[in-house]
């Protein structure tokens, strides 16, 4: 490291961060980043990534270490000091009030004042210098709530670089982008490279590191691993450093079999709150043996969709059977008795209850039933026995089936919904995100699950924002763009990811009769 | 019914209406500033109260009404300040807290009353003064009209000026501003560095300010002096008013008016031959009403889209 001091704008020495339940987040960790490079932070779930990057913004302070910018030390208190230090941060989740507008959003903190008002005609204006500087193209005037997911992102980018950012950290950014964004996204990376912006990009996905990370710093278990050249590594040898061990990245399935129709979904419309039209008129089958996925830029109906079928959302037009039991006046448990299961895409909101045990997590869609009680009390000793099947069998990390769920890390909680939804053998499977922000360890787990349970003969529908996913684990899928099927591909061999892109984005749509073959059941 | 007609369609019910409103406006004002930055004053009643008293105590001690106006308005602020440090800085609940300042105030003020007037009721043997009532050259002269809106108490005027205040606080000024962005998303606030507990205190006190002045205009403006219970809810049809006024300040005048009018016609039909309790009933049984009206309204509308069950 010592080598080419004068090259790093920033230096993080020995970083140790141990919080007050005693998990150590961060231990000794080094990381330099050079000026004018795109430098990959990677590493799995609670492997430190989030912590250092806490630290280095101000909002965690470390118990030992320092950090230097440009060579001299400095101390970051808070966000305010670390935006004043020229470090900006681009959230996963965005830091954006979508009532407002894009100019105040870009303001707020630093607004412009004519006398003791607010001068929105200047905060206009700053939002178009700063825009044109860096060629980003965003209607100031605009609210946050109209904009796509790609364009809020811009607008959070903009933030920083109007509060002077050198250093931006990008956590995930890509993760709920479309192809066609996330190239756009690594076009204005590039241009902000260009002008000597240092960039530091979080990310799970590999072959966009390849693209357009200069180098990479991998973290283990709250330890730097090392750094490198990413020119010098292959996809295989960061996930491997990540883990710790081999790892297949590729999904590995047999083609599937596909049987009798379980779901059949009929003319199916929804709107949102504001009465914006958001599933119209959407038809399809699953049947037994497929994974069916469902492929679409967030907010073109895929919640609502999972919502309905689940039955956490009413609807008024059209039907849903499953199994030809139409589920419209259905309450959540009759429609899990008819043998179906969820693993919801927000899973501490709908899959667990946090402060509740993992044994008592992973009966709660069953504690009720006969066979669990007998004369009002719960058999204590067959529910323990069998959590702990489940936890051995799915591989949660864990102190024990007692244990809090929510002190497991993301992909342990969701190894736990997991094996809830999936021991129940069900029918009809609706899994959504089922791999969102864990680690490549679980991912992998969690996905040889459901090829698993598709063998096993579930009716399997996925819905998921990584494109890679959809394609690579579902049999066939269909587009979703404005809540209408915008495409149906009865083999997802022959996708290419840019032709997904075109319908995604609602550049290209199938004929009717294209996506009408997605009907078996006339 | 034709008495109840004439009592409505009079000038005098409608100057009363505004009297009434007067009240109630200005707390539901201070409940708007409060939920716009995500931390709901649900203490505004008993705020009311203790400004009511310390209004007429301090006007008393001082030989001023306005000091006496401005001992309120402190002790709005102060307790203000101390919800906004056991809410913010000792992370209690801050519904609790706001129920705790109810209650401590119902108590609270019979017991300061006893101790300086040896009367649990009211405090007649202060000499308390009141704010000055205001006629407004020209309006004044225009028949109907210048009987309804002029003449009223000062504080009158201050609550329906503050109307255009708050608004113009809440979407012209850099605070306003931040006060939408820290109840919106107080992690985006945070994350450009917006101190979100300093603009929360400073709604809190905002806000106490507001309700202190309409305790004081209780006191010192409808009545001549402090009496027991004397807010007799209003901080809490204030939280209706708000709830009913879509949270702008304009919706929130509105929403006032008409509580206010309930509050008239309670006052106005005791001259009637019905029962007096039924008719003091009129403005909290409305309340009750509007906020179910309100919610099947809004409930139907989510129906009717299918967003609901």
């Amino acid at each position: 490291m010592a080598d080419n001091v004068a090259d790093n704008v920033l230096v993080m020495e020995n970083i140790t961060k141990v919080y007050p339940n005693g998990f150590v987040a961060n231990k000794n960790v080094n990381f330099s980043v050079r000026k004018g490079e795109i430098h990959a932070l990677v590493g799995e779930n609670g492997a430190g990534k989030s912590t250092l990057m806490k630290v280095l913004f101000g909002i965690e302070s470390p118990d030992t270490g320092r950090i230097l910018l440009n060579g001299k030390e400095v101390q970051i208190s808070n966000p305010s000091s670390a935006i004043k230090y020229g470090i900006g941060m681009v959230h996963q989740h965005f830091m954006l009030a979508p009532s407002l507008t894009v100019a105040e959003n870009m303001v707020m903190g630093i607004e412009p004042k004519n006398m003791f008002l607010f001068d929105f005609a200047k905060a206009v204006q700053m939002t178009q210098d700063v825009a044109k500087k860096y060629n980003f193209d965003i209607d100031p005037k605009s609210h946050v709530k109209d904009l796509s997911v790609g364009q809020k992102q811009k607008v959070e980018i903009l933030k920083a670089l109007m509060r002077g950012a050198q250093i931006l950290i990008l956590d995930e950014p890509t993760a709920v982008l479309t192809p066609q964004e996330t190239t756009e996204l690594f076009v204005q990376l590039k241009e902000l490279k260009k002008q000597g912006h240092t960039i530091i990009f979080i990310s799970h996905k590999l072959r966009e590191i390849k693209e357009i990370c200069d180098r990479i710093t991998i973290l283990r278990d709250g330890r730097s691993v090392g750094e490198a050249e990413v020119k010098e590594l292959s996809e295989q040898d960061i996930s491997n450093s990540m883990v710790g061990r081999n790892v297949v990245l590729d999904i590995q399935k047999t083609p599937a079999e596909p049987k009798e129709t379980i779901l059949s979904v009929r003319d199916l419309s929804a709107v949102n709150k504001f009465g914006k039209t958001t599933l119209n008129h959407v038809s399809f089958d699953v049947r037994r043996g497929e994974i069916f996925g469902i492929a679409g830029v967030e907010g073109n109906g895929q919640s609502e969709l999972a919502e309905i079928i689940t039955g956490l959302r009413p609807y008024l037009k059209g039907s849903v059977k499953i199994k030809n039991v139409e589920i419209q006046n259905l309450s959540i448990r009759k429609i899990r008795e008819l043998k179906t299961s969820h693993v919801p895409e927000d899973r501490m909101t709908f899959g667990i209850a946090g402060d509740v045990s993992i044994k008592e997590n992973l009966i709660s869609d069953r504690f009720y039933k006969k066979e669990y009680n007998h004369n009002g009390l719960q058999k204590a000793k067959m529910i323990n026995e069998e959590s702990d099947g489940n936890i051995q069998e799915y591989l949660v990390k864990c102190d024990g089936r007692e244990q809090p769920i929510r002190m497991l890390s993301g992909g342990n909680i969701q190894k736990v919904v997991v094996a809830r939804e999936f021991s129940s053998n069900p029918d009809f499977i609706l899994v959504d995100q089922p791999t969102r922000g864990i680690d490549v360890g679980a991912t992998e787990f969690v996905r040889k699950q459901i090829v698993k349970l598709r063998d096993d003969g579930s009716a399997i529908i996925l819905i998921s924002a990584d494109l890679n996913e959809v394609m690579e684990l579902s049999d066939s899928l269909i587009v979703l763009y404005e809540g209408e099927i915008a495409a149906y591909f009865p083999d997802t061999k022959n996708i290419t990811e840019q032709e997904m892109g075109e319908y995604m984005l609602g550049i290209k749509k199938m004929s009717p009769e294209e996506t009408g073959d997605v009907i078996h059941e006339k | 019914m034709n008495t109840v007609m004439a009592t409505i369609f009079s000038a005098s019910f409608l100057f009363s209406v505004i009297r009434l409103t007067t009240p109630i406006l200005l707390a539901a004002l201070a409940a708007l500033i409060t939920d716009r930055a995500g931390v709901m004053n649900i203490g505004l009643e008993g705020i009311m109260l203790c400004s009511a008293l310390a209004g007429v105590v301090g006007s008393a001690a001082f030989h001023s009404a306005f000091l006496g106006l401005v001992f309120a308005m402190v002790t709005g602020v102060v307790l203000g300040l101390v919800m906004a440090y056991s809410a913010l800085n000792l992370k209690a609940d801050i519904i609790l807290v706001g129920i705790a300042i109810n209650l401590m105030a119902s108590g609270g003020t019979i017991f300061i009353l006893y101790s300086i007037c040896g009367d649990k009721g009211n405090s007649t043997s202060l000499k308390s003064l009141t704010m000055p009532s205001v006629n407004i050259p020209l309006i004044q002269n225009i028949p109907v009209l210048g009987n309804i809106i002029s003449g009223h108490n000062l504080l009158t005027y201050i609550a329906f000026l503050s109307v255009f205040l708050i608004w113009l606080l809440l979407y012209k000024t850099p605070l306003g501003l931040r006060i939408r962005v820290v109840g919106e998303n107080p992690n985006a606030a945070e994350s450009v560095g917006i101190n979100v507990r300093k603009i929360q205190y400073t709604v809190l006190v905002i806000s106490g300010i507001l309700a202190s002045i309409g305790g004081a205009y209780m006191s010192m403006g409808y009545m001549d002096k402090f009496s027991r219970d004397m807010v007799a809810g209003r901080g809490f049809i204030a939280l209706a008013a708000e709830a009913l006024g879509t949270g702008t300040p304009v919706g929130i005048m509105g929403s006032s008016l008409i509580f206010g009018a309930a509050d008239a016609l309670a006052t106005n039909l005791q001259v009637l031959d019905i029962p007096v309790q039924f008719v003091q009933m009129i403005p909290y049984a409305l309340t009750i009403v509007g906020l179910i009206v309100y919610s099947i309204s809004r409930n139907k509308k989510e129906k009717k889209i299918g967003i609901s069950k």
